[in-house]
């Protein structure tokens, strides 16, 4: 009889237990990279870290880092559609497609892809116009280089990157008329090996100021080495050049997982496409360096302002491209469809952008 | 062309960055000699990357530091080595799960060590030689590291191929049942050779995050361990092809991201793609002679002993 109690107890017990189970919210985060990569994947990891701080037992997450792109990370994404996840961050370009396959099949699930273009009813894309924060790192770049030569360390030839590149050297341009840009292409988003090798190879060529759009510190512990200056690229990686670093570009994706988390417990939730910037504060410009001379320390923080208060945008007319056909007539701003699919590089820039 | 590219520049950086693939694949040519394949490479560089790491932040010296990656790399490698030698399972699948393993383990380890600095490595400096215009940075500047690891292939070669330990060590990865028979302990020469391939492999790891990089990040081997073994079929399991072919694939790397640095105008997809390619083409004509490659290729390699008297 005691037994039987018992039993009936732990039963009741298990399924209080599942009645709780269900009524939290499943979230699931994709990387691309370790989340100890302490640049991109790791910023995206602690949006999750919010998420979980702010909804406490409300919500259940897990994540998978060091997904491939590409068919590994289809798998992973059905395996976590079918875990029981209600909404699924996606967290790089390339699971573009994965997610979007996955999509179809999970219509009940929601799912939200950083940095991509394609969307369906269950997919919301969005973004942080990390642009912005290119412009304001490009203007002291441009001020604090006296090789007259910025070293660029890109990851792959997507429209992200290639605008980040252009905006980053239209404002250097525009402070320093004399600059050059030289892109490194290294065709991975992690690889602290090679991203160092790129960093030296451009030292090399003169670079006294590195920039990067790859995921990890390796670039910045280069710089801080050889005494030249660099940028925090997603994170403020102030801990690996505490002299080589001038600024950061900081990545906060905080508020948006939140949003979008209270959405689908509301059942609010709809296929949205975002992409803030300084302004909204998913872009953060990291503290300046003292090396930094005072009145361009105060130049560049008046572009952030004015970008935050929508007064100024980094692609304003006149622009031609490379090839030096007119892209912007004076004055005009670019449009964000073009912007999002930035295929070119802007008249200036030596070098041909891979296809 | 070349007309910027410093070549002296170029030889000191492609050496810099050859040197942890030298070192693993040294050791990964050890294991295979002695008949045993270790796929676990990858994993022993993060797990010798971390432990490398961790003494040299902690004793403030970085060779006490490369020892402790030695030692790390080695309890992992020995970790394979009692599944395999003692308990018999399967040597692929053992491997790759002490990639799995290292890779995990070395994230936990690297947790406290995120965004620290290492103590910088002792340089050669000798003067005179040191100061000489082209040969000097080539030949008399580096790190002691990179000597130790061209050192390491001197020794490994001169131990496998004069030696009658050496010669003991080959014929348990030719034979292991004549090696037996005549009386040798062959699990225990396979354990040290397994022991031996895990401390270079940490090493090689270490070289990673105490002098290429230095800096601790997770998973910063990304592939090198893979390349490593593929250096080893490449090499033909002889030692000083061992050089050769880490010094090929670290090279066109390094010369493919100061081409493009350069600014030649040569579309960056192809150029990236270039250390792969010359690896498979060096790899397929060095294996177009069968019957000579099998030659090469320890008879045992990969194959269970089990002692039945």
């Amino acid at each position: 009889m005691k037994f039987k109690t018992s039993l009936a107890a732990a039963a009741a017990l298990a399924l209080g237990l599942a009645g709780a189970a269900s009524a939290q919210t499943k979230v699931g985060f994709i990387y691309v990279g370790p989340v100890g990569d302490l640049g991109w994947s790791y910023e995206h990891d602690q949006g999750r870290l919010a998420v979980e701080e702010h909804f406490g037992d409300a919500v259940e997450t897990t994540y998978v880092e060091s997904v491939p792109e590409g068919a590994d990370a289809e798998r992973v994404l059905t395996q976590m559609a079918l875990g029981g996840a209600d909404i699924i961050f996606t967290t790089s370009f390339g699971y573009m497609d994965p997610t979007i396959n996955v999509a179809e099949k999970f219509p009940n699930v929601m799912f939200e892809h950083a940095t991509g273009y394609k969307r369906a009813d269950n997919v919301s894309t969005y973004s942080a116009r990390f642009y912005e924060g290119r412009h304001v790192i490009g203007l002291i770049a441009g001020e604090m280089t006296e090789t007259n030569t910025i070293g660029y360390i890109a990851s792959f030839p997507i429209p992200e990157v290639v605008r980040g590149i252009n905006a980053a050297y239209l404002a250097a341009k525009s402070v320093n008329p004399d600059v050059e840009f030289k892109v490194v292409w290294v065709y991975t988003w992690f690889d602290p090996g090679k991203e160092a090798d790129a960093a030296n190879a451009l030292i090399e060529q003169g670079a006294d100021v590195i920039m990067q759009h790859t995921d990890s510190p390796a670039a910045m512990t280069i710089a801080e080495e050889k005494g030249i200056y660099a940028f925090g690229q997603a994170s403020d990686m102030m801990q690996f050049g505490p002299n080589a670093r001038l600024s950061s570009i900081i990545d906060n994706w905080a508020p948006y997982y939140i949003e979008r988390v209270q959405a689908v417990i509301d059942g609010t939730w709809e296929s949205t496409d975002t992409w803030d910037g300084i302004g909204p504060g998913m872009v953060e410009i990291g503290e300046f360096s003292d090396k930094i001379p005072a009145d361009v320390a105060a130049r560049a923080q008046a572009a952030a302002d004015a970008i935050a208060a929508g007064t100024l945008h980094p692609f304003t007319g006149p622009i031609n491209k490379q090839d030096g056909t007119p892209w912007l007539a004076a004055g005009e701003v670019a449009d964000d469809g073009t912007l999002a699919t930035m295929d070119f590089y802007v008249e200036g820039i030596v070098g041909e952008l891979p296809q | 062309m070349f007309g910027d590219l410093s070549l002296v520049s170029l030889i000191v950086s492609l050496m810099i960055a050859s040197t942890p693939i030298l070192f693993a694949a040294t050791g990964e040519l050890v294991v295979e000699k002695a008949g045993v394949l270790n796929l676990g490479v990858e994993g022993m560089m993060l797990i010798g990357a971390i432990s490398g790491f961790a003494v040299a932040v902690s004793t403030g010296n970085p060779i006490v530091g490369f020892l402790g990656a030695a030692a790390g790399g080695a309890i992992a490698a020995l970790i394979f080595g009692v599944l395999t030698q003692y308990l018999l399972s399967n040597q692929v699948a053992t491997g790759l799960a002490l990639t799995l393993f290292g890779t995990g383990v070395s994230a936990l380890m690297g947790q406290p060590y995120n965004g620290l600095k290492p103590p910088p490595s002792p340089r050669l400096d000798i003067p005179v030689l040191s100061d000489l215009p082209v040969v000097g940075p080539i030949l008399f500047s580096h790190d002691i590291m990179l000597y130790v690891s061209l050192l390491l292939v001197a020794a490994v070669w001169y131990f496998l191929y004069r030696t009658r330990g050496g010669l003991i060590l080959r014929a348990v990865g030719e034979d292991h049942n004549a090696a037996h028979s005549l009386g040798y302990n062959v699990i225990l020469i396979r354990l040290g050779a397994i022991a031996f391939g895990g401390a270079c492999a940490g090493v090689g790891g270490a070289y990673l995050s105490l002098i290429r990089v230095p800096q601790w990040t997770q998973d910063m081997t990304a592939g090198v361990g893979w390349i490593a073994l593929a250096i080893v079929v490449f090499a033909s399991w002889k030692p000083y092809r061992v050089i050769l072919g880490a010094y090929l694939f670290g090279g066109v790397t390094v010369l493919q991201l100061n081409l493009q640095a350069l600014g030649v105008n040569i579309s960056a997809a192809y150029l990236s793609m270039t250390p792969f390619i010359v690896t498979i083409v060096v790899l397929v004509i060095m294996s177009a002679n069968r019957r000579k490659t099998s030659l090469n290729a320890p008879a045992m390699l990969g194959r269970i002993f089990h002692a039945s008297h």
